[in-house]
């Protein structure tokens, strides 16, 4: 009996969403690594081992200056913290990377080792979304990854609705528009006009490499090195996908929800959600 | 001039050397791909080669010199490939092979939109992915003309999460009568951007080629490094690739059938299928930290390995989820109004689906059985292979319905090859690649064969590259699908067969 079967299993499998952001965050995989911390100050003279390792270019050292890491670049692979001999680069496991700036995501130089995580919208701003957030997704040469993550935080365990958050099918219902990939040239007019059908104020959001930098397609004619070439960013969540609970986190973060929450991880594996 | 009357014989994951490949002139080259294909052959790869090597490899339609046109065909039931190529031609047109056999289509389109050759008599000429200032270059639809009829218009932006593409519906009252899918909104230069690698960037752009297929794409790459290097990955990152290429099945594959069920109405499975595509995520991510498998297979082997006491916490949560799906899919099967929705719907019938070319789950739905896993066997898939999974009917209930066998082989070739690992390293260092090469490497991607094929040059470099998603021979199908059927079940036709439009494009 379908019916009968159903609540039954509603009773036993009892709540699927996740306490955060008032319980701890779920925890990343234990090979994920999080945020990268970079302390130029630690590097050898003239050494370059992490720039020719890394995919994406995303980690460049000028000649008697630290080096720079720019995270909107990064892939997250690993490869410059096992090529690091001076463990200059290292992973923090911290799920939280949004940022609300681009060079906030540049790290290396003194006092920015670490990235300067986005601060929420002002209160006028605050005031006029009220308690909800619209967005439109457009994917403009997104691989389909971002997409998914972005998708799964309006499942049963993340539940976005909850804090008013949801996609929406039109610009016109939309507070702003949520952007992935490199924003194609073949999408760059579909963007635009995206963007302009967005009722003013709005916002803009950048989730993944790709769609703040390029990411792996950095430098094809055949994009537009990110969406900020289109439309103006408010909020930049690195990650190739970003993992959802960075996303969540940058989504929470932009419109104030995290202000006196808990800010610290679950203990590996105590916290699963799809 | 090669005096061969047949094309030469290559296995999956293998070379040749680019001057044992038999030519013929391009007239004659085409009557024996058309031969080939007419005797259950099937179209894998058709692209262009420009000559001589030193000139752009895809310098669009301008300034093009003389090419030579390749062919890779799959003889499935004799588990055999074979290739072939044209002597280099310059004038701009050949006649098209199109007319003798449907399945290449859209590669004749394809070589006609980066060379500038004419297939001549092709029916349906014009660009694949081409853009003419900051839109694709689609150029006229296909129109049905009559008083009744009305044309619907939907894309490139979506109403859902979803990647960019247009289609374009010729319907009478709700019936359509034509689909035409025009996409290209995707194009990021993958494969120019291949000519004289490998490159720095181009393992990261093989992992997100199509996001969701990044193992498929990813082995299918590093496959085609090590035929050219004359060697193999160490066994255990072949079963490490087998493992991490059946997770990606898992999920997605009940993430699509949790979409079905959401589009229409069915509620519990579509929520419990939407957070156990995420449990089947997250065993990506418990092998090598992302849940779509990026930094997992590189040239050479893999850069994580599955530990025991890791082993044994990946074969716990298996278990676990897959008693979840199992459980999602019973409610789904078992509603009556599920498959009154399901059945009769979208069919494409098998000598379509062999027309087309079809691959993967949708060709498996229209009862055709064609899986690389069996017919192609290539790393582990040598020692073990999961039942190919077949249903006839072709319609949204049969698609459905491999999928979920699909879930159930997945995890039963899981259990057993998690519990009886390998020995030995998970990654060597890779000779150079050959000169003057050209390898094959199909992976049974979740949606079909991902098919690549790398010509080298002299000092080893890519001089070509061509790389096929499986959704590239699919997209066809979902157009035939909807042949007559009521345009409110788009979204269910489109679900039954979820195609990726990066990966069309590139």
């Amino acid at each position: 009996m379908f019916v009968l079967d159903t609540i039954t299993h509603r009773l036993k499998a009892g709540c699927a969403t996740m306490t955060y952001p008032d319980g701890p965050a779920p925890a990343l995989p234990d090979r994920h690594g999080g945020a990268l911390r970079v302390d130029g100050a630690k590097c050898a003279e003239g050494c370059t081992a992490c720039v020719s390792v890394c995919p994406t270019e995303a980690i460049a050292r000028e000649a008697g200056k630290p080096v720079a890491l720019d995270l909107g670049r990064c892939l997250f692979c690993g490869e410059c913290v096992a090529a690091c001999p001076s463990k200059a680069i290292i992973q923090t496991r911290d799920h939280r990377l949004a940022v609300r700036r681009r060079e906030d995501l540049v790290l290396g130089a003194p006092g920015q080792e670490e990235l300067r995580l986005g601060a929420a919208l002002d209160a006028q701003m605050k005031k006029l979304l009220g308690r909800s957030l619209r967005l439109r997704q457009v994917s403009a040469g997104g691989c389909g990854a971002c997409e998914a993550d972005i998708n799964v935080l309006g499942t049963i365990g993340w539940d976005l609705g909850r804090f008013g958050i949801q996609y929406v099918a039109s610009p016109r219902h939309a507070d702003g528009l949520l952007i992935t990939g490199p924003v194609t040239k073949a999408m760059e007019l579909a963007l635009k006009k995206t963007w302009d059908a967005v009722p003013g104020p709005k916002i803009a959001i950048a989730v993944g490499a790709c769609a703040i930098s390029g990411g792996p397609f950095v430098g094809h004619a055949e994009t537009c090195q990110g969406a900020d070439s289109v439309v103006p960013i408010d909020l930049y969540i690195p990650g190739c996908p970003p993992h959802p609970i960075t996303i969540l986190d940058g989504l929470l973060r932009i419109i104030g929800r995290l202000e006196g929450k808990p800010a610290g991880d679950a203990p590996a594996g105590k916290v699963t959600a799809g | 001039m090669n005096a061969a009357e047949t094309l030469a014989p290559i296995a999956n994951a293998t070379s040749i050397p680019w001057t044992e490949v038999p030519e013929w002139p391009v007239v004659d080259f085409v009557r024996v791909v058309a031969d080939a294909l007419a005797h259950n052959g099937r179209l894998c790869s058709w692209f262009g080669i420009a000559e001589p090597a030193t000139g752009p490899a895809l310098s669009g339609v301008e300034g093009a010199g003389a090419i030579r046109l390749v062919a890779v065909v799959a003889f499935d039931a004799e588990n055999t490939l074979a290739v072939g190529r044209s002597t280099p031609f310059s004038e701009k047109k050949y006649p098209a092979l199109t007319l003798l056999s449907h399945q290449a289509h859209l590669f004749e389109r394809e070589v006609w939109e980066q060379y500038g050759v004419e297939p001549e008599g092709h029916p349906w000429l014009k660009p694949v992915r081409r853009t003419a200032g900051n839109a694709p270059a689609n150029g006229e639809f296909f129109r049905v003309d009559g008083g009744e009829i009305h044309e619907v218009a939907v894309g490139p932006v979506h109403a859902g999460v979803i990647e960019p593409g247009h289609f374009r519906f010729q319907c009478a009252g709700e019936e359509v009568i034509h689909l035409e899918i025009a996409l290209g909104y995707q194009h990021r230069g993958i494969e120019e951007a291949l000519a004289g690698g490998p490159h720095r960037a181009t393992m990261a752009q093989m992992e997100t080629a199509s996001g969701d297929t990044t193992i498929g794409h990813s082995t299918a790459y590093a496959t085609i490094l090590e035929a050219l290097a004359g060697t193999e990955a160490p066994l255990r990152a072949q079963w490490l690739r087998a493992i991490a290429l059946e997770l990606e099945r898992l999920a997605c594959h009940t993430g699509d059938l949790g979409a079905l069920a959401g589009d229409v109405a069915f509620l519990p499975t579509a929520s419990a299928c939407g957070k156990i595509r995420g449990d089947f995520l997250n065993l990506t991510a418990l092998l090598c930290g992302n849940r779509f498998g990026r930094g997992l297979v590189r040239p050479g082997g893999c850069r994580h390995d599955l530990e025991p006491e890791r082993a044994k916490t990946m074969l716990a949560r298996l278990e676990t989820h897959l008693a979840d799906a199992e459980q999602a899919a019973t409610w789904l099967w078992d509603a009556a109004s599920v498959r009154a929705r399901f059945e009769n719907v979208g069919c494409v019938f098998p000598q379509q689906a062999a027309e087309v070319g079809l691959v993967g789950p949708a060709a498996r739905a229209s009862g055709l059985v064609r899986d690389v896993r069996y017919d192609h066997p290539a790393g582990w898939h040598r020692f073990a292979q999961a039942p190919v999974a077949v249903w006839s009917g072709g319609d949204v209930l049969a698609r459905a319905r491999v999928r979920w066998l699909e879930i159930q082989r997945s995890g039963q070739f899981l259990r057993e090859q998690i519990a009886t690992p390998p020995e030995g390293g998970i990654r060597d260092e890779l000779a150079p690649a050959a000169p003057d090469t050209l390898a094959v490497a199909l992976v049974e991607g979740w949606r079909g064969e991902v098919c690549h094929v790398a010509l080298t040059d002299a000092d080893g470099r890519f001089r070509r590259y061509k790389g096929t998603d499986p959704s590239f021979h699919n997209w066809t199908g979902l157009a035939l699908a909807l042949r007559n059927q009521a345009i409110s079940d788009f979204p269910i036709n489109n679900k039954s067969f979820n195609l990726s439009y990066c990966g069309f494009d590139l």
